[in-house]
């Protein structure tokens, strides 16, 4: 889960990492509450979850409430890249002398942590990366052991900060690694970490992804689900225990176990088609959840056939043949359907089927035979 | 031969007592794997279905005689668990267990690394290995599988290793072992320590290989192909529709920027002389052409 740069910052002040002082507005009213609270010139910053909002206009400067209702007014609403602009941040202006970057996150391959860190911030890390290599200090982290403060002062004069800022940037990475490790991120980031002409150093931005898989010990981080998901279907599959991602295109795609799914999604576009979504039902799927599953593809006015691609494994195929019948009694399910049924009972699973097949309800024997027959409904 | 586990491996499975371990433990007995006891804290001295449970995994292993142990606890237990299984002389783990935080993943795989360098942990997140008509440890239905050879098959996904045995299975070609090392972002066990095994068990003759995007793993298998591979090898990657950002269900399938893409690693791995398939069937198509002309 992504959190927006506001909820970011909150996030790292949880671990005592110093960020400039503000505060999140939904209305322009409720901005110029805040800018006259923090003083100014302050920041208005539009929170979506795509780069690029500076650009967009995204981001603005106000020196007085005339200008923040200005801005905040005009950003409000805005579209950047298909996100619009529901809530702004406004915090105090930083006059910046220096420009880092710093990040933690897994190092796959090596199954370790990897730190990063670069004088050169506050532009996008890959592209230091891609042409300039050398200015960026790499640091392996045994998950054992983790980052103490000797080892992170060293660090940071590696990467050739300026000497006023080692010692704070020091302490603010081990408390970032604290963010990253105890606040269970995928990735923290800050870019950039910035030096003040008075020799401060705070984050200036925060980029921060969680592992869901963390949320059982996060109770705080109800708030944060509560903003996220914007497509109403990737929702209502979520609350069915569903794995829901939606795609552009139009055959709707129900399969048993994430690489099973994937793959319906390539086998479909190699005859032709195009999906309409990545629906993962999970092992051991029963009726209740097929039906759910045909329910939430049947919503999705783009779709104009549904592939059901099973393998049994402890998801029992006569099971699955039983959520089908099931879901065309409880809901109205115009477009036509294609089932592969492979694996555990998929004897059992077929028969319960077979009375019911018709035009619109049809069954194939391979994944690939039901892949082109799907497609063809769609021409 | 097989890889990793035979048909003389004695078996424990902590968290027989619930229903997804007494199930599949269930199952996996009736298929001829020795499971010889469970461990359940609070329940030692009781048995399921005739199978001795014991507090601790010691215990067990001291009662049994147990080498290898099936994880399957729900995922605020499965680091200590699998950390007691190695502490109670377990060496090789099968965790089968969805939705582990990565951090606590990245901690015990180090932790075993560290203090157990003899201890194999296979998973978390897979459906386990199959040897078949020798040993089954996990959730994979034995009867999609084939005894007597000569494919090593070794997958990332799990409904992805069903359809690739299926698809062997079917034209009659048998498989020596099935391992699925599962879509978690810190797997104990990676593609080249299974190529690796394959390559020196005498009774592999070729290897299929399932990938899917995120990550790495697959690009640096190319290489060790490249390098240490006699046998042949095909591969299937899922994922070349997937887009960019999005987690495709496992926690590890993500592709960030342009890393971790399918076309990437299939890329490498026809650079290494795989056999590279657009899909599931005609990867298996491809591997009974070869076993059958050998």
């Amino acid at each position: 889960m992504d959190l927006f740069e506001y909820q970011g910052k909150q996030y790292f002040s949880r671990y005592g990492i110093a960020v400039s002082p503000g505060d999140v507005a939904d209305t322009v009213e409720e901005a110029i509450a805040v800018a006259e609270r923090i003083g100014y010139p302050v920041v208005v910053k539009a929170q979506v979850k795509v780069g690029g909002r500076g650009k967009a206009g995204g981001v603005k400067l106000a020196d007085n409430i005339d200008e923040v209702r200005l801005h905040a007014g005009n950003i409000l609403g805005l579209d950047i890249k298909g996100h619009i602009v529901r809530r702004i941040w406004i915090e105090r202006s930083s006059d910046i002398s220096k420009e880092y970057y710093a990040s933690f996150t897994l190092d796959r391959p090596n199954k370790t942590h990897l730190g990063m860190l670069s004088a050169q911030g506050g532009v996008e890390i890959e592209v230091v990366a891609e042409e300039n290599p050398d200015a960026i200090a790499f640091l392996s982290i045994d998950p054992v052991r983790g980052l103490d403060i000797e080892t992170s002062r060293r660090w940071v004069a590696e990467a050739n900060l300026d000497e006023v800022a080692r010692e704070q940037a020091a302490q603010i990475l081990v408390k970032l690694y604290e963010c990253y490790t105890q606040g269970d991120c995928d990735l923290a980031e800050i870019n950039p970490l910035i030096l003040t002409p008075d020799n401060k150093v705070h984050a200036l931005d925060a980029k921060v992804t969680l592992d869901e898989n963390a949320s059982y010990r996060h109770p705080e981080w109800e708030e944060y689900r509560a903003t996220e998901t914007e497509d109403p279907r990737e929702k209502m599959a979520k609350e069915k225990g569903l794995n829901y991602i939606g795609l552009d295109g139009d055959v709707g795609i129900i399969a048993n176990g994430a690489g099973l799914a994937m793959s319906t999604l390539d086998v479909v576009n190699q005859v032709g088609g195009s999906a309409a979504n990545f629906l993962d039902i999970g092992g051991g799927a029963n009726a209740d959840v097929m039906a759910s599953a045909l329910e939430v593809i049947n919503s999705d006015p783009k779709v104009k056939v549904i592939f059901v691609n099973i393998f049994g494994g402890i998801t029992r195929v006569d099971d699955v043949a039983n959520g089908v019948l099931e879901a065309l009694k409880r809901v109205k399910i115009d477009a036509p359907i294609v089932l592969r049924l492979d694996g555990t009972n998929a004897v059992e699973g077929r028969s319960i089927l077979a009375p019911h097949l018709n035009s619109k309800l049809v069954m194939e024997p391979t994944m690939l035979d039901a892949a082109r027959s799907a497609v063809a409904f769609t021409k | 031969m097989s890889i990793f586990v035979d048909e003389n491996t004695k078996v424990i499975v902590q968290g027989i007592t619930g229903g997804q371990g007494r199930f599949h433990g269930l199952r996996n007995r009736d298929y001829g794997t020795k499971i010889v006891g469970g461990v359940t804290p609070g329940k030692g001295g009781t048995d399921v279905d005739g199978i001795p449970v014991f507090n601790t995994v010691k215990e067990a292993v001291a009662a049994t005689g147990a080498t290898a142990s099936f994880v399957s606890v729900p995922p605020k237990f499965a680091a200590a668990a699998i950390l007691e299984a190695a502490e109670g002389g377990i060496t090789f783990i099968v965790c089968i267990t969805e939705g582990i935080p990565a951090h606590d993943e990245a901690v015990t795989y180090n932790r075993l690394v560290e203090e157990y360098p003899g201890v194999r942990l296979l998973g978390p997140n897979c459906p386990g290995i199959i040897s078949p008509g020798k040993c089954n440890i996990g959730i994979t239905s034995g009867d999609i599988a084939l005894p007597g050879g000569p494919v090593g098959i070794v997958s990332r996904s799990g409904t992805l290793t069903y359809q690739a045995l299926h698809e062997l299975s079917q034209q009659g070609i048998g498989q020596t072992t099935c391992v699925g090392i599962g879509g978690d972002p810190v797997p104990g066990t990676n593609f080249i320590d299974c190529l690796a095994a394959f390559e020196a068990d005498p009774e592999t003759k070729a290897v299929m290989m399932i990938g899917e995007i995120g990550g790495s793993e697959e690009e640096r298998a190319a290489e060790w192909i490249k390098a240490n591979m006699t046998k042949p090898v095909v591969s299937y990657i899922a994922g070349v529709t997937a887009p960019a950002g999005k987690k495709m269900g496992h926690a590890g399938a993500i592709i960030s920027g342009s890393k971790g893409t399918a076309q990437a690693k299939m890329d490498a791995l026809r650079e290494a002389g795989v056999f590279v398939c657009a899909n599931p069937t005609e990867a298996g198509q491809k591997m009974v052409e070869i076993v059958r002309a050998m």
